[in-house]
């Protein structure tokens, strides 16, 4: 039995958002839709602040539904989701933080975008005997994003991790507020640079669907050829880069070339290593061509033979499965209730993939598996990676095949309307939403997937020595940027 | 296992040197031939992302691998800015990176270059205005070169950091 559709139906329905039903409703229904997040029915798929109102996307598993509650806030105040339902409370607080909005019953009064208590915010009290902190960051050691880490240790085992996150806020939910629509499509392509197709794909379906036009189906197909590109190349980066932190260098070298080897295959058939601003609502901005098509194509068959021989190093190397098996886990329960999207969900059992549901074009089109392991440990994040290659090989190869003819844009009307769309990047799922006025974006959001990622990885490291934090923290691999906004 | 070895061998991946920038070149404003006779053919550089959408990173990334291979021009990445000659700094500066980068600035032993990176580096990209950033790298910390793009290729960052060097 459902229990979105009630909730929905006991709002008034707003006329022009698609695809997924928005209904605007009372404080009652509000507090309903928390329970039932509370009661496990549900699945948060985000909340965000826009002129007097919260919007609230919600995620039902069976039957399968989406929709997104609204409830108007004109004294500045609401009730607090994350009172009753945790995954809420960093993204309550960034509401508070970027709206002023007060979510009455927070559990957490601290500011999380804003540092404007700087060296005051205070972390969360440990007490114990022989405890000991050390504090990391935010400029850490390797080439990585800013953050903050405040480890909790017993000797050399973390009893606690506390994050500190929002160094990289660049208001990008200011930017978009008003923007013509090639400007903020060229903003959602740069809110976390690893992952710029998908964020393009998302703004651009997003915009389609507020409008109500479909691109012409060689545009659709190229984009999940750059999609599935743009998944390989932080795969291996991944994989290589988990091996390193485990002293295996061998497979970091290998990797590192085959990902260059992708990215030069995408500069030379797109023109940009990392194909950003290449999508574009109505379609794509460069076409592919015959030699690249070739090119590509002798690339996955290249890249399949070679990764093959990784992952059998990778599997019989006893001093990198010493690291990786039955560390950092992640357990199934805690991934559901967060919403755990990608390698780092299905690793632990819950197998969301949103090229499957809510399912785009044209991976309707395609057939592919989304692999799900239920150990949650590090060696089963490097495992989903692994096989997420090896399905997107499949998905290029078919893609290069089948590739349909035709143009590869379409204008885009100057409309107004409602749109929110779910993409599959290569770390989770991405919700994008907008609000289009004449052409114009008049409010967006964007989720990432590191939204709900991020407060796992404080209960994944927990009994894990210090020295098996990188294996852990790489094994996620969430963003700042798109994080931080 | 060998024969995985031996085909990682068998041909040599890396690039020749690329030439000169011009374009990076005209932007090495305070770099002088005295700069560049001390730092020799040797440069430790700490790298610092105050802001960047980590699109440049993945780039910084590269020049280490087979291709780049920038250690054997001298070039290396160390751990600390008290062993760096060089911060290379990415991103329009955020309000909530400012203290960490002057910090850091501070952290670096004299003498001392800093290298902006990317569009955003150089002058906060298609972020300025934000009332979230403070901009270009060169509003916080004083800036001897800037490698523009976005993000710039490898090629053009080992070529704006060759330009650290005297011929």
């Amino acid at each position: 039995m459902s229990v979105l559709s009630p909730l929905l139906a006991a709002g008034r329905p707003a006329l022009s958002h698609r695809p997924f039903p928005r209904a605007a409703v009372d404080e009652a229904v509000w507090r309903q839709a928390i329970a039932h997040l509370a009661a496990g029915e549900m699945t948060l798929l985000s909340v965000w602040g826009d002129a007097h109102q919260i919007h609230m996307a919600l995620l039902e598993d069976e039957p399968q539904a989406i929709g997104v509650l609204t409830l108007p806030c004109p004294d500045g105040t609401y009730p607090a989701i994350g009172s009753a339902h945790p995954p809420a409370i960093r993204l309550e607080r960034a509401i508070r933080d970027l709206f002023g909005y007060e979510p009455i019953g927070l559990p957490d009064p601290r500011g999380w975008l804003d540092h404007r208590d700087g060296t005051d915010y205070a972390f969360l009290p440990v007490t114990g005997e022989g405890l000991h902190q050390i504090p990391v960051g935010p400029v850490h050691a390797g080439i990585i994003e800013p953050g903050h880490f405040r480890f909790t240790c017993d000797g050399e085992t973390v009893v606690r991790l506390e994050q500190r996150l929002g160094y990289v806020h660049k208001g990008v939910d200011e930017l978009f507020m008003n923007a013509p629509l090639d400007r903020a499509a060229r903003l959602a392509c740069r809110v976390s640079g690893d992952s710029t197709v998908a964020y393009g794909i998302g703004f651009a379906r997003a915009v389609e669907s507020a409008l109500a036009v479909s691109p012409p189906p060689r545009a659709i197909w190229l984009r999940a050829l750059m999609a599935e590109m743009e998944r390989i190349a932080n795969h291996l980066g991944d994989f290589g880069a988990i091996c390193n932190d485990a002293s295996f260098t061998v497979i970091l070298s290998h990797c590192a070339v085959m990902r260059e080897r992708v990215l030069r295959a995408a500069d030379a058939a797109f023109g940009h290593r990392s194909m950003m601003d290449r999508i574009i609502p109505g379609g794509v901005a460069v076409d592919l061509d015959a030699d690249n098509r070739t090119a590509i194509a002798a690339l996955a068959t290249d890249i399949r033979t070679k990764f093959s021989d990784l992952t059998a190093l990778y599997d019989r190397t006893a001093s990198l499965q010493d690291r990786t098996v039955t560390t950092g886990i992640l357990k199934p329960a805690l991934a559901k209730q967060f919403g755990a999207g990608g390698h780092i969900g299905r690793a632990s059992g819950r197998g969301f993939d949103a090229r499957k549901y809510p399912g785009y074009a044209p991976y309707d089109a395609l057939d592919f598996e989304v692999p799900v392991l239920t150990k949650g440990d590090v060696n089963a994040r490097v495992w989903i990676r692994a096989r997420e290659i090896g399905q997107s090989l499949t998905m290029i190869e078919r893609i290069l095949r089948d590739l349909p003819d035709g143009p590869i844009q379409m204008p885009i009307p100057r409309g107004s309307g409602e749109g929110m769309s779910l993409t599959e990047a290569f770390r989770g799922d991405v919700l994008i939403w907008l609000r289009l006025n004449a052409g114009q974006v008049e409010r967006c959001h964007i989720r990432d997937a590191s939204w709900f990622q991020w407060p796992l990885l404080e209960a994944v490291i927990e009994g894990n020595i210090v020295a098996d934090f990188p294996l852990c923290n790489k094994s996620f691999n969430c963003s700042y940027s798109g994080h931080d906004l | 296992m060998l024969k995985f070895l031996r085909e990682g061998l068998r041909r040599p991946l890396t690039e020749n040197r690329p030439p000169p920038d011009p374009a990076v070149a005209a932007l090495a404003t305070t770099l002088n031939a005295a700069a560049q006779k001390r730092l020799g053919h040797s440069l430790a550089i700490r790298q610092v992302d105050a802001g960047s959408c980590n699109g440049c990173e993945l780039e910084i990334h590269a020049l280490n691998n087979a291709f780049y291979d920038i250690e054997r021009f001298g070039i290396h990445f160390v751990a600390s800015p008290r062993h760096a000659d060089v911060l290379l700094v990415t991103g329009p500066v955020t309000l909530n990176m400012r203290q960490a980068l002057e910090r850091t600035w501070r952290a670096t032993p004299d003498p001392k270059w800093v290298v902006a990176v990317g569009d955003c580096g150089a002058d906060g990209g298609i972020f300025a205005g934000s009332s979230a950033i403070v901009g270009g790298v060169s509003s916080v910390v004083p800036v001897d070169l800037v490698i523009p793009g976005c993000p710039p290729s490898p090629t053009k960052l080992l070529a704006g950091l060759l330009s650290l060097f005297a011929d």
